[in-house]
């Protein structure tokens, strides 16, 4: 049965085609509205092509601004989250002090805790501290859940360093600082990375606890979920494909320093 | 490589190392000789790494000084010390190219031209076509190579080798020892070389330092050392020792002991122990200075030659020699290494012998010791 052969064979790449084609249709779905015209106020079904929403993508009010704020509100986790996360990842991993088991521990708490419970209580805490509800305790709360992430990524990367390799730099010649600069902070550079994405990700798009310590100020998760009650513009998709587009991009460029760099070397 | 470093000894006064209640290191006392090649050779534990570690300054010590050329440099963070160490698992940079890793200990000096020196030290360890390659893409002898390269560019004053042969195979250990000292000798600069290979030390080194439990146990040229151990370790550790423990009967020039029923002889300057008629003292010969001969024709042994009676219980054959286990009343395992002139039938398995030596190479030490001290067992060879 040649049928039933040339499956046999090729089955792993039809599992994997059909694999990627479940993880990306909702993408392709998002990118395909953003070129409708709806009839109304919802952009649920297909009803003409049209390239309106890209041509004025902040037509919807407060739109770009919750998006501005989503971007703010992401870097600034993401540089909070990844400083802090590393020095608590090389502490945890290089040194030995009290309490570092419970620690060690705590830190995935945050994972580990239902985001809804997490959000209810951070929110009792900022109200009894008086805290003023809006970009800061959003920020608080951000850092707060991306630094068990971070912590985890740089933490796998510190512990299969070789602290021998930092010896290596005193002794020749490198000073404490030049030592981290030149030879730890290189060598721990991609679960840093790998860390601050994640925590750029997770920031980005949290809803749930930044829609109980929010306040009035309104960031894109929310007002994406804001205006599907009320009617879901074009917009969005337009947003959410150019998010998409840069991701994408940004992982090829990666990809294509990283073969350039291998064919340099004979 | 010509241009001399005016360096100078490494003295070591009275230093040692704690880890809370344990002793890494007691306090010891230790002068390298400039341009000499020194080994520090020990078990696992033994507390050679930790000195070694010490003299690089990246390992405080609780207790003493060190000197470098007159120059206290206890207290000196690694990056101020004018030494440089090839470390056990080479810790060459992986983000960085061969070149690179040869530079760096220039560049951190702020030297901007480093390119010639370079080339001149990957042309000296036998890479220059590996310059651009990273650590990751050379073998193990190479990555060996660059870690000598790249501590030997900064012209330490002293050059420390924290076993860095250990992780080659054999053959190319041979190699790398040659190689090593080919290259001592072309830069002269002192050489401080940690290992647990008695072979790799005697091959190398000049000097030999032999230590155990945190202490010095003996220090001497590899032929010294070998001839006339002064502890059990040192005879056990170095080598194979068949030890064989006796009465003292009378001393003078000679020491008359008695031991499994004989009476074996040995030179008093031979014997570090004090000797007292009556005294307990342990006699020391090599396997391959002793003769074996089959009982039937113990007549033709020549007079004056220490004799003791056994039986093989083991033979194996190694090709330039034979290796002989002998039981006997003077001791319940002996070793006798025989050259293999011609094949001896009758030395098989079973058979009585008789094995003598000239009792010049007999070596006294005193009984008072761990008889086993310093034998190799099957889980420290693995």
């Amino acid at each position: 049965m040649p049928v039933l052969r040339w499956l046999r064979r090729h089955l792993i790449v039809i599992a994997g085609l059909l694999t990627l084609a479940y993880m990306i249709l909702p993408n392709i779905v998002v990118m395909v509205f953003s070129f409708n015209k709806p009839n109304g106020r919802f952009n649920y079904s297909w009803q003409r092509f049209s390239t309106d929403a890209w041509k004025d993508p902040c037509g919807v009010a407060d739109m770009c601004g919750s998006l501005s704020l989503s971007l703010q509100i992401a870097v600034w986790a993401t540089v909070g989250a990844t400083v802090l996360g590393t020095m608590i990842a090389f502490a945890l991993v290089r040194y030995r002090f009290r309490a570092r088991g419970a620690i060690n521990s705590l830190i995935f708490l945050p994972m580990a805790m239902p985001e809804v419970v997490m959000a209810a209580s951070l929110l009792t805490l900022f109200l009894n501290m008086g805290a003023q509800l809006g970009f800061w305790t959003i920020l608080i709360a951000h850092i707060m859940f991306c630094l068990s992430f971070v912590v985890t990524a740089v933490k796998a990367r510190v512990m299969s360093m070789d602290p021998r390799l930092e010896e290596a730099a005193r002794d020749l010649y490198a000073g404490p600082v030049q030592t981290f600069v030149r030879v730890t902070l290189p060598i721990a550079a991609p679960g840093i990375a790998a860390g601050a994405l994640l925590a750029f990700a997770l920031s980005f798009d949290d809803f749930i606890i930044t829609n109980f310590n929010a306040g009035s100020t309104v960031t894109f998760p929310m007002f994406v979920w804001g205006s599907a009650q009320r009617g879901t513009p074009v917009q969005i998709n337009v947003i959410g494909t150019a998010m998409f587009i840069i991701a994408v991009l940004v992982v090829l460029a990666g990809q294509l320093i990283a073969n350039r760099r291998k064919k340099a070397q004979p | 490589m010509t241009q001399q470093q005016t360096g100078g000894d490494v003295r070591l006064t009275g230093i040692s190392k704690t880890y809370g209640s344990f002793a890494a290191v007691q306090p010891l006392d230790l002068t390298v000789p400039q341009g000499s090649f020194f080994a520090l050779l020990g078990a696992s534990g033994c507390g050679k790494t930790t000195t070694l570690r010490m003299i690089a300054g990246l390992e405080e010590a609780t207790t003493g000084t060190v000197t470098l050329g007159g120059r206290d440099i206890t207290g000196l963070p690694p990056y101020k010390r004018p030494v440089n160490t090839v470390f056990q698992s080479y810790a060459l940079f992986p983000h960085l190219d061969i070149t690179e890793n040869v530079a760096f200990g220039l560049r951190r000096r702020g030297i901007k031209s480093v390119k010639k020196q370079v080339d001149d030290m990957l042309e000296l360890v036998q890479l220059g076509d590996f310059a651009r390659r990273r650590p990751h893409q050379l073998s193990g002898g190479q990555q060996q190579r660059v870690a000598v390269a790249r501590a030997l560019i900064n012209h330490p004053q002293v050059l420390l080798l924290d076993e860095p042969l250990g992780a080659l195979d054999l053959k190319l250990r041979r190699q790398m020892q040659l190689e090593l000292k080919r290259i001592q000798t072309e830069v002269g600069i002192t050489f401080i070389h940690v290992t647990h290979d008695q072979e790799e030390a005697m091959t190398m080194a000049d000097t030999v330092a032999v230590m155990n439990a945190g202490r010095v146990e003996q220090l001497g040229d590899p032929a010294d050392l070998y001839e006339n151990p002064r502890t059990t370790f040192v005879a056990n550790f170095l080598g194979t020792s068949n030890l064989i423990e006796g009465e003292v009967v009378s001393t003078g020039t000679d020491i008359v002991v008695s031991a499994g029923g004989g009476k074996l002889r040995l030179p008093a300057d031979r014997c570090p122990a004090p000797t007292a008629n009556g005294g307990r003292l342990l006699l020391g010969i090599r396997p391959e200075k002793i003769s074996l001969a089959h009982r039937d024709d113990a007549d033709e042994i020549a007079e004056g030659r220490n004799r003791v009676t056994g039986r093989i219980v083991d033979s194996s054959f190694i090709g330039v020699s034979t290796q002989y286990v002998v039981e006997s009343p003077a001791g319940k395992s002996l070793q006798v290494y025989e050259q293999n002139v011609e094949r001896r039938a009758r030395l098989t398995p079973g058979a009585e012998v008789v094995l003598h030596w000239n009792p010049a190479h007999t070596f006294g030490l005193d009984a008072a010791q761990d008889i086993d001290a310093g034998v190799e067992t099957v889980e420290d060879a693995a």
